[in-house]
C-alpha cells in the first residue's frame, strides 16, 4: 500500500468541541497520522478545536498553499454535515475540491462508543481508510446546467395556490396541478378561520379565482402527476388529465346540466358526507375552475346507457361522453409539493361511537353545517336535519395524542375546536362543553382567542373523554348522550349528557404521501409526513434538489403557517430561476465501453432514466447530465464496465485496505 | 542455438487442461519445433530433480494448471516459478480454484470423511488417509492437504493468467502462436499480469442471442424450460446464464448451443468479486417489489454457491483478500 504516487496529504483531526476529544484521543489519532502513514504522503497532521470554524479552514487552506498540499483528510464529523465545507476551504486555497475527504470520527466513532482507548483505534483506521482512498481520488469538474424556468405546483390547496401566485406574480410560468375538480383544498369547506374569524370563503375565493385566471399559471384540475423524469433545473413532467366529459372550451359555467341531472347522490368529498350534488357536479358554486365533471359511477348515462340529460340541457354543447384521459409532458425547473393532509378516520375510536350514534359528528362535518352555503344554510342541527341541540360537547385530541393512534398533535385542533365553542355559542346560545387533554393555543393571537370563548361561558372541562354512549343508566340520561370523562382538575369521574358531540379529528399524511415521495424521489418520516432537508433551518426543502414541500404535506400547521411556506417555497423557486444555472455535483456513473457487453442488465434499473442501449453498436450509455451518481447501475452490471467517479473500484477498495490496516504496529 | 525450455505442471486439478493442449492438434508439432520440453509429467518422463538442478528462469515458458490444494502443490509452485522465466496460471483451477476451490466451503477433515465414506466407497475399515505411515520398508509420507485450496497467484508470482475451464483450443494456439512470433522479434509480450487468450468483455458480447430488457419473475432450471426459445436471451427465459459476467473468449460455445453459461472463464476485466457481482446483476433484473415474492423468485436458484460461485470461490473476497492473505499464511 506504499504510495507510488508521491503525493502530499494534509490530515486534519477535529476535537468538535469535546464532542470527539471526550472519546477519542486526538493527539494520538494526530501522531498516528503523521508517523504511521508519512510513508503514504502525509506531510503534515495537525488538531484542532473546531476544524470548521474559520481559523480551522484557514488551517488547512494555509497548509494548501505553503506546503502545497495536494490531498486532504479532515477527521472531523459526517460529510453530510461539512463535507462542502471542507471542500470549499481547499477550493478556495487553489485545490480540486474532490481531493478532500471527510473522514467521520464523530458520528461513526466518538458519539458511538465509550471505551477511549478502542476508540481512539478505531479513529485510527478510519482515518488511514480516508487517506488510502484520497490517494486514489481524481480531480473532478462540477457541471453546470441552465435552469428551466417553469415550475410545477402539485397540490391546489392554499399553500399550493399561493406558492404558484407568488411564483407568477414574479412574471415566471406556473404548472398548477390539482387532483380534484377544483382548486381550494381543505380551507374552501370551512365556514369561518380562527383565530380573526374571516369566512374563509371571502379570503380564499379571491386567490382562487387570481391563481384560475392568472396569465402566468396553467391550471390543471382534475389532473395527477404520473411520472417524472429529470433532475434539479430539467425536470420532464408527465401529467394525466382525466376525463371531465367536458369540453372546457365550450362550457360557460352556467350550471343548468348540474340543475337538470336528474340523480342526486351523497357528496363524501366536498360535503363531508353531509350534503349531497348532483351526477354532474363542481364542489360548489365557487368552484375554480367553473367546469364541471361527470361522476361516471353514479351516473345514469355511464351506468345504464340512457339519461343524456346534461348533454340535451347544455346551451353550448359541451358535454362529451367521448372524452379520454389526456397525458401531457412538460419540462419544469422546480417543483413544489403542498398535496395537504387527510382527517382521521374516526370510525377507528369506536368508544367515541362515530358512525354509530348519529348525533356524533366530525370536525369538518361541522365546518360543512356552520358554512352558510353549506347543506344545512349555516344553521346547526341534529342529524334529523331539523332539530337544534341544547347542550354540545367538543372532544379534543380524536386520534392525535394518542399511542393507539398518531402520536403526534395536530396542532391545529385546540384552536379548531374553541372556534367550534364560539360559533355554537354565537348561533344557538346552547351550553357547550369543550373536553380537553391540554390546551395548546400558542400562536399569534390564539390565546387571546382562547380567553375570549373562556369568557363567552364554554365549559371546560380537563381530562381525556373515555366514552361517548347513548345507554341511559337513569331517567335523565334517556335521549342524550353521555360522555364520561375524568375531570383531572376536580378529580372525579364525570357523566355529561349532551345532544351532539363534534370530535376534532386530527391531520393524516395523504394516504399515498408514500407513493408520490417515491414518484418524486423524496422521502417520508416515520409518521408518513415528507421530510425536510432540515426540519429547523431548511423545512421547506427537500434532500432532492429542486423539489420542495410546503403546508401541510410536512406535517399539522395551520393556514398561516400553511401560507408562509407555500411563500417560503417559492422564494426558494425563484432564487433557483434568478440563478440561471445550477452547480451539479461530478458524482456520476460512465460505461466503459470496451467492457460493455450489452446484455441490457442495467437498463431498465435507472431511476433517472439516464441509461440508453445504443442498438447499432450494442452497448449501454449513460447521458451524464441525467445521471445522478446514485450507483444503482454501478452495483448492477455484471461486466463491471460501469464506473462511479469519487466511488471507483480502487477508491472503495485502497479505503477498506486502509480500514484493515494494522494500527498499533506502527504505534509502538 | 539450442531451443528455448518449456514445462507444463498440474497439481489439483482434473487433467482436462492438458487435453486442450493436446486438442491444438498439428499445432503441437510447433511447440515441438520451437521449445525443448523440460518437464511435463503428462506427456514425457522426466523427474523433479532435473528441473531442480536446471538454472533459475532457464526455462521460458512454463504453463501451470491446477490449484494448490497440498504442501505439495505449493512447494513445486515455488521451484517452477524460481526455474521459469514466464509462469502462466492456465485454466481455472490454477487462476480462480475452480471445482477443487468448492471445497473451501467445508473443512478438510470433513471433505475427507465425506470422501471415505460414500456409499459407493469400499472401505470395511473406515481407513482414513495418513500423511506418515510405517511400512516394514520404513516410513512413507504423502503430502499434507492444505486447510484450503489457493490460487496459484495467491501463492507466487504469476506474470499472465489464461482463464477457462478448460481454455478453448483456439486460445491455446493463438498464444503460442503470439510466444513464437515473440521468439522471433514478430511481437512484444503483453504486460505482466494481463489476462491472455480470452477477451475483456463478456460471454454476452459474443452471444448471438437476441437481448431485451429484462424482467424476471422466475429462475428455473433448463430442462424445466421446454422448449427453450433458439433465439432470446438465456436468462430472460429465467434461466440463471452467467453470461453477463463471465469473460468473453470462449465463443459463447454453451449459450450457442442452447445451454446457459456457467462461468467457467471467470470474471470480465475489473470484476472484483464474480459471484457478488452475478448477484446483484440478478437481484436487479427480478420483477417485483414483494420481499416475499422476491425470496420465492431467489427460491429458484436452489445452490446459490454452484451458481454464482462454481469456478471463483477460492479466488472471491470470501477468501480474504490476496494482500491479507500473502501477509498472513505464506
Ligand atoms: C376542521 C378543520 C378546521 C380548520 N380550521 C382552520 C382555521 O380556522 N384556521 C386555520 O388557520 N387553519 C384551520 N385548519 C387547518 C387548515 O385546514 C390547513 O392549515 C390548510 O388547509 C392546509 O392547506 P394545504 O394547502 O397545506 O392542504 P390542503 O388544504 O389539504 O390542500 C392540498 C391540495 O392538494 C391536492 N392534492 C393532494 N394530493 C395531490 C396529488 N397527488 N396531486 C394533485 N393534487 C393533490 C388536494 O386535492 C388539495 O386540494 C383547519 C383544519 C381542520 C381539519
Ligand atoms: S449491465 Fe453493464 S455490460 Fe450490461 S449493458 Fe449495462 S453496462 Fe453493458
Ligand atoms: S449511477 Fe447509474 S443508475 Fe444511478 S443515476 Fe447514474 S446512470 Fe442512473
Amino acid at each position: 500500500m506504499s504510495n507510488d504516487k508521491t503525493n502530499k496529504i494534509g490530515v486534519y483531526v477535529c476535537h468538535c468541541g469535546t464532542n470527539i476529544s471526550h472519546t477519542v484521543d486526538v493527539a494520538k489519532v494526530r501522531d498516528w497520522a503523521a508517523e504511521g502513514l508519512g510513508s503514504e504522503g502525509v506531510v503534515i497532521a495537525r488538531d484542532y478545536k473546531f476544524m470548521c470554524s474559520s481559523p480551522g479552514q484557514e488551517l488547512i487552506e494555509q497548509d494548501i498553499k505553503e506546503l502545497g498540499l495536494d490531498r486532504v483528510v479532515v477527521a472531523a464529523c459526517s460529510p453530510h454535515l461539512h463535507e462542502l465545507t471542507f471542500r470549499n476551504a481547499s477550493k478556495r486555497a487553489g485545490l480540486n475540491p474532490y481531493l478532500t475527504e471527510l473522514a467521520s470520527i464523530r458520528e461513526q466513532v466518538s458519539w458511538v462508543h465509550t471505551d477511549k482507548e478502542a476508540a481512539t483505534e478505531k479513529a485510527k483506521a478510519v482515518v488511514t481508510g480516508a487517506v488510502e482512498r484520497v490517494i486514489e481520488n481524481e480531480p473532478l469538474e462540477e457541471l453546470k446546467v441552465a435552469i428551466h424556468p417553469d415550475t410545477l405546483v402539485v397540490g391546489g390547496g392554499i399553500a399550493g395556490i399561493q406558492a404558484a401566485l407568488e411564483i407568477a406574480n414574479a412574471g415566471k410560468k406556473v404548472w398548477l396541478v390539482e387532483r380534484e375538480a377544483s382548486i381550494g383544498g381543505h380551507m374552501a369547506q370551512f365556514d369561518k378561520t380562527f383565530p380573526t374569524l374571516d369566512c374563509a370563503a371571502c379570503i380564499l375565493t379571491p386567490r382562487m379565482f387570481e391563481a384560475g385566471n392568472h396569465p402566468n399559471i396553467e391550471l390543471m384540475t382534475w389532473s395527477e402527476v404520473t411520472n417524472v423524469a429529470g433532475y434539479v433545473g430539467n425536470f420532464s413532467v408527465t401529467i394525466k388529465k382525466k376525463p371531465r366529459y367536458l369540453k372546457e372550451e365550450l362550457c360557460t359555467g352556467c350550471r343548468i346540466c348540474i340543475e337538470k341531472c336528474p340523480t342526486k347522490v351523497v357528496d363524501q368529498g366536498y360535503e363531508a358526507g353531509i350534503g349531497y350534488r348532483k351526477a354532474i357536479y363542481t364542489s360548489s358554486a365557487q368552484a375554480v375552475p367553473k367546469y364541471p365533471v361527470i361522476d361516471t359511477e353514479n351516473c345514469n348515462f355511464f351506468q345504464k346507457g340512457t339519461c343524456k340529460v346534461c348533454e340535451k340541457s347544455c346551451p353550448t354543447e359541451a358535454i362529451d361522453y367521448e372524452q379520454k384521459e389526456e397525458f401531457l409532458t412538460v419540462d419544469v425547473g422546480n417543483i413544489i409539493l403542498a398535496t395537504g393532509y387527510d382527517l382521521f378516520d374516526a370510525r377507528k375510536v369506536s368508544n367515541y361511537g362515530y358512525g354509530r350514534l348519529p348525533n356524533v359528528f366530525t370536525s369538518i362535518e361541522f365546518e360543512r353545517m356552520c358554512n352558510a352555503a353549506g347543506p344545512t344554510s349555516g344553521d346547526i342541527v341534529l342529524r334529523d336535519g331539523k332539530t337544534t341541540p341544547k347542550t354540545v360537547g367538543i372532544i379534543h385530541c380524536v386520534g392525535s395524542r394518542d399511542r393507539n393512534y398518531n402520536n403526534y398533535c395536530s396542532n391545529i385542533c385546540c384552536m379548531q375546536s374553541l372556534k367550534f365553542a364560539h360559533l355554537v355559542k354565537e348561533r344557538t346560545g346552547d351550553t357547550v362543553y369543550d373536553f380537553y387533554i391540554d390546551m395548546r393555543t400558542p400562536m399569534k393571537a390564539y390565546d387571546e382567542f382562547y380567553q375570549r370563548v373562556l369568557e363567552e361561558g364554554t365549559l371546560f372541562v380537563r381530562g381525556k373523554v373515555a366514552q361517548v354512549t347513548d345507554a341511559a343508566r337513569k331517567a335523565s340520561e334517556e335521549g342524550k348522550l353521555m360522555v364520561q370523562v375524568e375531570d383531572t382538575l376536580i378529580g372525579k369521574q364525570r357523566r355529561i349528557p349532551v345532544d351532539m358531540v363534534i370530535l376534532s379529528i386530527g391531520m393524516e399524511p395523504r394516504h399515498d404521501a408514500k407513493e408520490t415521495g417515491k414518484l418524486f424521489g423524496i422521502g417520508c418520516s416515520a409518521n408518513g409526513w415528507f421530510t425536510e432537508k432540515h426540519a429547523k433551518l431548511d423545512p421547506i426543502s427537500t434532500m432532492t434538489e429542486g423539489i420542495f414541500i410546503a403546508g401541510t404535506a410536512t406535517g399539522p400547521k395551520d393556514i398561516p403557517t400553511s401560507v408562509a411556506q407555500g411563500s417560503a417555497a417559492a422564494a426558494r423557486v425563484l432564487n433557483m430561476i434568478m440563478r440561471g444555472e445550477v452547480t451539479l455535483e461530478p458524482i456520476k456513473a460512465s460505461v466503459y465501453q470496451g467492457q460493455c457487453s450489452g446484455c441490457r442488465i442495467c437498463n431498465s434499473l435507472c431511476p433517472f432514466n439516464a441509461i440508453t442501449f445504443l442498438e447499432d453498436r450494442k452497448v449501454s450509455e449513460i447521458n451524464p447530465a441525467l445521471c445522478q451518481g446514485c450507483g444503482t447501475c454501478v452495483a448492477a452490471c455484471p461486466a463491471g464496465a460501469i464506473s462511479g467517479t469519487g466511488f471507483s473500484n480502487d477508491q472503495i477498495l485502497a479505503q477498506i485496505d486502509g480500514l484493515l490496516m494494522d494500527v498499533t504496529l506502527a504505534d509502538a | 542455438m539450442s531451443k528455448p525450455k518449456f514445462a507444463m505442471y498440474w497439481s489439483g486439478s482434473c487433467g482436462g487442461c492438458e487435453i486442450a493442449v493436446i486438442n491444438i492438434h498439428e499445432k503441437i508439432l510447433d511447440v515441438d519445433a520451437n521449445f525443448d520440453i523440460a518437464f511435463w509429467p503428462v506427456a514425457m518422463d522426466a523427474k523433479v530433480k532435473d528441473v531442480e538442478a536446471l538454472e533459475d528462469e532457464e526455462i521460458l515458458l512454463c504453463l501451470w494448471n491446477g490449484s494448490i490444494r497440498n504442501e505439495e502443490n505449493e512447494h513445486m509452485a515455488h521451484l517452477m516459478r524460481k526455474k521459469s522465466k514466464l509462469l502462466v496460471s492456465f485454466g481455472s483451477c490454477a487462476t480462480e480454484g475452480c471445482i477443487p476451490g468448492l471445497g473451501n466451503l467445508f473443512p478438510v477433515a470433513e471433505l475427507i470423511d465425506t470422501a471415505y465414506t460414500t456409499l459407493t466407497t469400499d472401505n470395511p475399515d473406515n481407513i482414513r488417509p495418513q500423511t506418515v505411515t510405517q511400512v516394514p520398508e520404513g516410513e512413507i509420507t504423502i503430502p499434507a492437504m492444505k486447510d484450503r485450496v489457493h490460487t496459484l497467484a495467491q501463492v507466487v508470482d504469476v506474470d499472465y493468467f489464461m482463464p477457462g475451464c478448460p481454455p478453448e483450443s483456439h486460445q491455446i494456439a493463438a498464444v503460442i502462436d503470439l510466444v513464437i512470433e515473440v521468439l522471433q522479434g514478430k511481437a512484444e509480450l503483453p504486460p505482466k499480469g494481463a489476462v491472455i487468450g480470452a477477451g475483456h468483455s463478456t460471454v454476452c458480447e459474443e452471444c448471438p442471442r437476441q437481448r431485451n430488457l429484462k424482467a424476471i419473475k422466475a429462475f428455473r432450471r433448463i430442462q424445466d424450460v421446454a422448449p427453450l426459445d433458439p433465439e432470446l436471451c438465456i436468462l430472460e427465459q429465467g434461466v440463471p446464464c452467467n453470461g453477463p459476467a463471465t469473460r468473453s473468449g470462449c465463443k459463447a460455445r454453451c449459450p450457442s448451443v442452447g445451454a446457459q453459461c456457467i462461468g467457467c472463464y471467470g470474471p470480465a476485466e475489473g470484476v472484483v468479486d464474480y459471484g457478488a457481482r452475478l448477484i446483484t446483476a440478478f437481484a436487479s433484473v427480478i420483477d417485483s417489489k414483494d420481499p416475499e415474492e422476491i425470496e420465492q423468485i431467489l427460491d429458484g436458484i436452489p445452490d446459490p454457491a454452484g451458481q454464482f460461485y462454481r469456478f471463483n470461490l477460492a479466488d472471491s473476497l470470501f477468501q480474504a483478500g490476496a494482500p491479507a492473505f500473502k501477509k498472513n499464511e505464506v
